[in-house]
C-alpha cells in the first residue's frame, strides 16, 4: 500500500479561496468599467491599462527582487488596486503620472508592509492621495464627458467636478438655487454624465457593481450600510437645519468617490475591521469624517481621506471582540 | 423556519452516500484487537492475560478510575497477548489481542431480536448497568456515559437532548441506526430518562434526514415527553453546546457543563447500546461503522464487532485503498487521519472515510487577507485568525485571554478559510500550551 496522507481536521475545505474573491470584485468593477469607456472614451482605456499593467508590473518586480518570494499576481489583488487607482484619477492624465501613482500605491502601500494583507492603508487611496498632493493641477483637470459615438473626441474640455462646483459657488457666496443649476441633474449623476475621476461618475454602476458584491457575500452588509446611513443622516440633519447653505444628502450619495468609498474602497477586507460591530463603528467613521471634509474642509471631496483614516483606526477597533459563545444566556 | 444554533456554522457538502445502504453485519476476524483505553479518561486495566481463555460478552478490562469504562470481549477465544499495538489515533496502547473462535455468549445475555418494552431497573440500577455494561458516548467523543448520570448534589436536570444530528458529512451509521433500530432506540432513550428522573426529551434530528424524523416521530407519538425536533443542516450542530442552543435557546457559559443548563446530552447510537444493555444485558461489543468516500464501491453501514480490522471492513465495502490518499477514522470535519489501516474498530469509530488522492492534501498557505470569515463562521464566537497568531507564538496567557480554551475544534475556520490556512493546526498547539498552564496553576 502507498503511503497514506496524514494531517490534522478538518479534511475537507469549502470551495473560497483568495483567487474567487478577488476576481469577484473584479466582476463587480466591470459595469463602472463600461461606463467610464462610454463616457470618457479612448483615455479612460488608456488610463486603465496603464495603471493596471504597472500595479502588476511593480508587484511582480518587488515581490521576485525585492522581497524575493513567488510572484502571485494572479491572485488579482494587485488588479483590483490597478482598477481602484485608475478610477480614482482622470482620464486625461499623463501616463508617467499613473505609473508613478501605481508604484506609490502597490509599492508603499502595499508591498512595503509585506505584500498581500499586511498593509493597514488602502493601496489604491494610497497612491491616489499622493497623486492629489503632488500634481494638484493634473489631479483636478476633469474632461467633461463625451458618450461615445455622439461627438468626436476631444481631450481639450475639462471642467469641475459637481462638488468643485458646489464648494466652489456656496464659497463665493452665491445662492443655493444657482450653485444647484450649474450642475447635471440626478439621471446625470446616476449614470456617469458628469465631470470627474473616471470609474465615479456613474453612482448607478457602482451600486450595481455592490449589491452583486453583497449577494455573492464577498462583502457583507456592515460597512456599505452603516456608511451610507451615517452620510445620509448626517448630511441630512445638516440640510434641514439650512438648505441654502447645505446640499442635499442624496446630492452627496451620487457624486464624488461615495459610491466607490462606500462599496469598493471602504470595505477592502485587509484594511477594514474584522467584527461585526468594529466594521460598523469604522463606517459610521467613515460616513462623518467624509461630509465633514466635504462641508467644511478645503477639499470638495472627502472619501479617499475619511477612508484612509479610518483604516488607521482598525488595529484599535479590532479590540471589540465578537460575541462570545454563551454570553446570551437567554433567547 | 427550522431551528438551529445561533452563531457561526458552515454548510459542508453533506455527501451522505451510505444514507440508503442498510445495515450488514460484519464477518468475525480471524484475530480481534481490543483496545483498554477506547474511552475518554483514564484506561481500563486489563483482567486477563496471555493464554486466558474468554467468552463474548466477559469483562477483560475494568475501568477504575472516576472517569473511566470497562471493556468488555467482543468474541470467544483465547488471549493471544496482551501488549503495545498501533491505534486508530496513531498512538501505541495496551491492547487484549484474541483469537477469535465462534461464539460462545456469557450466560444471561439475551439474544433474541424480541422487544422488551418494560423497564424493570430502578434509576440506581439503571446507571450501575450502564457502568457496567462500558458504555460510552457513540457520536465519537467516547465519554464514559455513567459519569454524566452521576448529577452532583444541587443540580437540576430537565432535559435529556438526544443527538441524532449527524452533521459530519459522508458518516450515515446515525442514520441507519434512527431508521433501523428506532424503537430499541426509543426505549434506550425512556430508560435514560427514568435513570436521570427527567421527563421531557428532545431529540434533534437535521432535516436533510426527513425518512428518520418521519419514523421517530411516529415512535415517539407513544411515548410521554419524547419530543422529535427537525433541525436545519449546519455545522458543527452535532457539538452539544450547539443542539443544547439550536433545540433549547439555551447556551451552556464558557467552561460549563450541560448540566449547568439543565441538561444532559446523549448520542442515538448510546441510547441504543443502553437499549442492549439494560434490556438485553448486552455489553458494549459492537458498534454501527460507515465505510464511504469516493473510492469506495459500496459505500456501506456495517455493524461491527469491536477489534475488527479496519482492513476487513474496507474489504468487505470494495474499497480501492491504492486510489486514495487519505483515510480517515471519523467524519472529514474532526476524523482523524490513520497512519494505517490495520487498526481496529473500536467504540467510538463512527465511520471510515476514504479521500480520493486528488482530495488527500491540502491546498498550499497563503496570506491572510483579514476577510474575517472565521470570526463569522466560529460556533464559539471567538477570532480563529487571532488564535492562530497566538498559538503559533505559543503565548498561553494571551491565548487564555482570547478564550482558546472555548474552541471545539470543528474545523469552520479552516474549512472557510480562502487562504487556506490550517487555522486549527496552529489552534491545537496553543491549546495545548494554554491547558498545560492552567493545569500548573491549579496544582499550585
Amino acid at each position: 500500500m502507498s503511503l497514506l496522507v496524514v494531517s490534522g481536521s478538518p479534511h475537507v475545505h469549502g470551495d473560497l479561496s483568495t483567487k474567487k474573491i478577488m476576481w469577484g470584485v473584479v466582476y463587480a468593477m466591470i459595469p463602472a468599467l463600461l461606463v467610464s469607456f462610454y463616457f470618457f472614451g479612448m483615455g479612460a482605456v488608456k488610463v486603465v491599462l496603464v495603471s493596471v499593467v504597472a500595479s502588476l508590473f511593480f508587484e511582480w518586480v518587488i515581490t521576485k527582487y525585492l522581497l524575493k518570494q513567488k510572484p502571485q499576481i494572479s491572485d488579482g489583488s494587485a488588479l483590483i488596486t490597478g482598477i481602484l487607482l485608475a478610477f480614482n484619477v482622470p482620464s486625461n492624465l499623463p501616463v508617467w503620472i499613473i505609473i508613478m501613482g501605481a508604484l506609490v500605491a502597490i509599492g508603499i502601500g502595499k508591498m512595503s508592509f509585506g505584500g498581500l494583507g499586511k498593509n493597514p492603508f488602502n493601496p489604491a487611496l494610497v497612491g491616489r492621495v499622493f497623486l492629489l498632493i503632488s500634481f494638484p493641477v493634473q489631479m483636478t483637470s476633469w474632461p467633461t464627458p463625451i458618450p461615445m459615438f455622439k461627438a468626436p473626441m476631444l481631450d481639450a474640455i475639462t471642467g469641475p467636478t459637481p462638488l468643485g462646483v458646489v464648494k466652489e459657488g456656496l464659497r463665493n457666496g452665491e445662492s443655493m438655487e444657482t450653485v444647484m443649476s450649474q450642475v447635471p441633474d440626478y439621471v446625470n449623476l446616476l449614470l456617469g454624465n458628469n465631470a470627474g475621476s473616471l470609474g465615479e461618475v456613474s453612482a448607478l454602476a457602482l451600486l450595481l457593481g455592490g449589491l452583486y458584491m453583497l449577494f455573492r457575500k464577498i462583502i457583507t452588509w456592515h460597512i456599505p450600510f452603516s456608511y451610507l446611513a451615517t452620510v445620509l443622516i448626517f448630511s441630512g440633519i445638516l440640510w434641514l437645519v439650512d438648505p441654502n447653505a447645505y446640499v442635499n444628502p442624496l446630492f452627496h450619495l451620487v457624486t464624488g468617490g461615495m459610491m466607490l468609498g462606500i462599496f469598493f474602497m471602504a470595505t477592502d477586507m485587509v484594511t477594514s475591521p474584522m467584527t461585526p460591530v468594529g466594521q460598523i463603528i469604522f463606517g459610521v467613521g467613515v460616513g462623518l469624517l467624509t461630509i465633514i471634509i466635504r462641508v467644511w474642509a478645503a477639499y470638495p471631496e472627502g472619501v479617499s481621506f475619511a477612508i484612509l483614516i479610518m483604516n488607521a483606526a482598525v488595529p484599535l477597533l479590532n479590540k471589540i471582540k465578537p460575541k462570545r459563545f454563551g454570553e446570551i444566556v437567554k433567547a | 423556519m427550522l431551528k438551529t444554533f445561533r452563531i457561526g456554522g458552515v454548510h459542508p457538502k453533506e455527501n451522505k452516500m451510505s444514507a440508503s445502504a442498510p445495515i450488514e453485519v460484519m464477518e468475525h476476524p480471524k484475530r480481534a484487537v481490543v483496545p483498554v483505553s477506547q474511552h475518554l479518561g483514564v484506561p481500563a486495566t486489563a483482567l486477563v492475560k496471555k493464554g486466558d481463555f474468554v467468552k463474548t460478552g466477559q469483562m477483560i478490562a475494568k475501568g477504575e478510575a472516576f472517569i473511566s469504562a470497562n471493556v468488555h470481549s467482543p468474541f470467544t477465544g483465547k488471549v493471544f497477548r496482551v501488549e503495545e499495538t498501533l491505534d486508530s489515533t496513531g498512538f501505541r496502547r495496551m491492547a487484549i489481542i484474541i483469537d477469535v473462535e465462534p461464539d460462545n455468549w456469557m450466560e444471561g445475555i439475551d439474544l433474541s431480536s424480541d422487544l422488551k418494552r418494560e423497564i424493570d431497573l430502578s434509576p440506581e440500577e439503571i446507571v450501575k448497568k450502564i457502568h457496567e455494561s462500558g458504555i460510552v458516548g457513540m457520536g465519537g467523543a467516547t465519554f464514559p456515559t455513567h459519569v454524566k448520570y452521576m448529577v452532583p448534589e444541587g443540580k437540576k436536570v430537565e432535559y435529556l437532548i438526544i443527538n441524532g444530528v449527524e452533521c459530519e458529512p459522508y458518516l450515515t451509521s446515525d442514520h441507519r441506526l434512527m431508521l433501523e433500530k428506532g424503537e430499541e432506540m426509543m426505549i434506550g432513550i425512556a430508560i435514560l430518562m427514568k435513570g436521570l428522573k427527567v421527563n421531557k426529551c428532545i431529540i434533534g434530528v437535521e432535516n436533510n434526514k426527513p425518512d428518520a424524523i418521519a419514523h421517530l416521530k411516529d415512535i415517539a407519538s407513544k411515548y410521554q415527553g419524547i419530543s422529535v425536533e427537525a433541525l436545519k443542516v449546519q455545522y458543527p450542530q452535532g457539538g452539544e453546546k450547539q443542539l443544547i442552543d439550536a433545540v433549547l435557546r439555551r447556551q451552556v457559559p464558557a467552561g460549563k457543563l450541560p448540566l449547568d443548563v439543565g441538561c444532559v446530552v446523549n448520542n442515538v447510537g448510546t441510547c441504543f447500546a443502553v437499549y442492549e444493555a439494560v434490556q438485553k444485558n448486552k455489553p458494549l461489543i459492537e458498534r454501527i461503522v460507515t465505510v464511504t468516500g469516493k473510492p469506495v464501491k459500496k459505500p456501506s453501514n456495517f455493524m461491527v464487532r469491536i477489534g475488527t480490522p479496519v482492513d476487513m471492513l474496507l474489504a468487505k465495502a470494495e474499497a480501492d485503498v491504492e486510489a486514495s490518499g487519505k483515510i480517515i477514522n471519523g467524519g472529514p470535519m474532526m476524523g482523524k487521519a490513520l497512519v494505517t489501516t490495520d487498526v481496529p474498530v473500536t467504540k467510538g469509530t463512527s465511520g471510515i472515510l476514504l479521500m480520493a488522492k486528488a482530495e488527500s492534501n491540502r491546498n498550499e498557505e497563503q496570506n491572510c487577507i483579514r476577510c474575517s470569515k472565521c470570526t463569522t463562521v466560529c460556533p464559539q464566537g471567538l477570532e480563529p485568525h487571532l488564535l492562530k497568531i497566538l498559538g503559533k507564538r505559543m503565548d498561553a496567557e494571551a491565548c487564555e485571554v482570547e478564550r482558546i480554551m472555548d474552541c471545539i475544534e470543528c474545523g469552520s475556520c479552516v474549512y472557510t478559510c480562502p487562504a487556506q490556512i490550517p487555522l486549527l493546526d496552529y489552534i491545537r498547539i496553543g491549546k495545548a500550551k494554554t491547558g498545560a498552564m492552567i493545569r500548573n496553576r491549579s496544582r499550585k
